[in-house]
């Protein structure tokens, strides 16, 4: 069935599909249309889960911790300050090896005080060992939950599903709701062997000493590496069922261009539209979308960027002292492979829109020089 | 089979924290004078890990007769840790921590 959904409704009908038994999450711009219709979904029967009303994102995670410990499939949904609270949390459930999915929506930290979209929220959270997943479309949203629990829970590892604020949040797109009966086909119910159970008590996360907390971490690891093989896999039959398809990256014209955009999330719809129109005047435009940022998907990234002259990086995140981080992440992916000059524009921070002339802008930047040793901000005022 | 290999996915025990006993590095322990517990079972209520048992028979010692047949409070020593929140906490006063010999 074919609906008007707006980024967050996606969400929840994501996690609604996906048949998720726990749901603890704390309201915060621009989240809070995820948990009102969980909310609703919940009282009206709908959807048969413990929605848990907490105090903080802080408390939303640990309750998610708790259920998926027990063997619950666990959501939440937050944004920006929220998942910053929840920080502490974030390490303990990939740790914990816990198979939760939650939404973030990506909006920049205050102060000043700011709610629309910025990427540096879920950045900040790159080492804590959860996936990561940035989504262009309320679609592709919907259809990476379901996928995410079905990956998470064969991995033992918990995904974040980000979506950019307002961009996605608020802006209904023509969403296909998939039928329940295929997605309990493609997603059957979660039963982990060892769980929180009266019947075989155990204690979870006690003491690591030294001689044992490095291997217990590079097995956490070795699960992010071998989780790209099965995120390609899990997407192969997801497409067997849905008809859809996303990919850890996405390339659109990538084998003959000469330059080749990065982008992530919604601005990449706006330079697909560009290479699109530079595509008809015979420019050998490309597109690179990174989907999903952890794992990283060094092989694909290299494999796309073979060819191409120049790159041109556009990130809505800074790490202060450094550059944006897809650009320094991608630089690291050419180290040792290619040397070409890559661009790193910062853009949209805040929110900021980055339209079509921003994106000429930026390829024309790169059209007339050779290299750039610093990031570039896009549109700052003089 | 290679020692890293052994290892489990994920940090859990094999078993329950009944054969993980975790009350060895006590320093202090407490001790309860039954000669004087009027058996309100404060303790039993404050202590923060648990370790402190009902003994539902009843303990003889007790500073009146129908005290005898009461629940009495019970530290458990596999467990207790030695904070002293019970002898603190105790109205009767009948708990002291006294230094643990090792």
């Amino acid at each position: 069935m074919k609906k008007l959904l707006i980024g967050n409704h996606a969400v929840s009908y994501g996690a609604m599909l996906s048949r998720a038994e726990v749901i603890a999450a704390y309201p915060i711009t621009p989240q809070t249309q995820v948990v009102e219709e969980l909310a609703e979904l919940c009282a009206s029967g709908k959807l048969k889960a413990q929605f848990i009303k907490v105090e903080s994102e802080h408390s939303a995670m640990s309750a998610c911790i708790g259920a998926a410990q027990a063997g619950a499939r666990a959501f939440t949904a937050t944004s920006s300050q929220g998942l910053a609270l929840m920080h502490e949390v974030l390490h303990w459930a990939a740790n914990a090896r816990l198979p939760i999915v939650m939404a973030n929506i990506n909006r920049a930290m205050a102060p000043g005080w700011n709610i629309w979209a910025d990427h540096i929220d879920s950045l900040a959270q790159r080492d804590t060992g959860w996936m990561q997943f940035y989504a262009e479309t309320n679609q592709e949203v919907l259809d990476t939950i379901i996928i995410a629990y079905k990956v998470c829970e064969r991995v033992l590892l918990p995904a974040m599903i980000n979506l950019d604020a307002f961009f996605l949040s608020h802006t209904a797109q023509s969403v296909e709701i998939p039928e329940q009966d295929m997605v309990d086909e493609f997603l059957p119910p979660y039963n982990p062997e060892i769980k929180l159970d009266p019947d075989d008590p155990r204690a979870f996360g006690g003491l690591l000493p030294p001689k044992y907390y490095m291997e217990m971490r590079c097995k956490l690891h070795s699960a992010h590496r071998n989780a790209l093989k099965i995120i390609e896999e899990e997407e192969k039959n997801f497409f067997k069922i849905f008809k859809r398809k996303y990919g850890l990256v996405d390339e659109f014209y990538t084998k003959d261009a000469q330059i080749i955009i990065v982008t992530s999330s919604t601005i990449t719809s706006t330079a697909r539209e560009f290479v699109m129109r530079e595509r008809k005047k015979g420019r050998k435009l490309g597109l690179l979308k990174v989907r999903v940022f952890r794992p990283f998907p060094f092989e694909k990234i290299r494999g796309a960027l073979k060819n191409c002259e120049k790159l041109v990086v556009i990130d809505r995140n800074i790490s202060y002292g450094n550059a944006g981080i897809f650009a320094t992440e991608i630089k690291s992916a050419l180290y040792g492979f290619r040397n070409v000059p890559v661009f790193g524009f910062v853009a949209g921070l805040g929110g900021r829109d980055v339209q079509l002339e921003d994106i000429e802008g930026m390829v024309d930047f790169a059209r007339k020089k050779n290299f750039s040793k610093d990031e570039i901000w896009w549109g700052l005022k003089k | 089979m290679k020692e890293n290999q052994k290892l489990p996915e994920i940090v859990v025990s094999s078993g329950s924290m009944k054969i993980n006993k975790t009350g060895s590095w006590r320093n202090l322990r407490p001790e309860i004078d039954y000669s004087k517990c009027i058996r309100c079972m404060i303790c039993w209520k404050f202590c923060p890990d648990a370790c402190i048992k009902i003994n539902k028979e009843g303990i003889k010692l007790a500073p009146r007769e129908n005290l005898k047949k009461e629940p009495a409070p019970e530290i458990d020593y596999d467990y207790c840790k030695g904070c002293g929140i019970c002898a603190e906490e105790c109205p009767a006063k009948c708990i002291a921590m006294l230094k643990e010999k090792k």
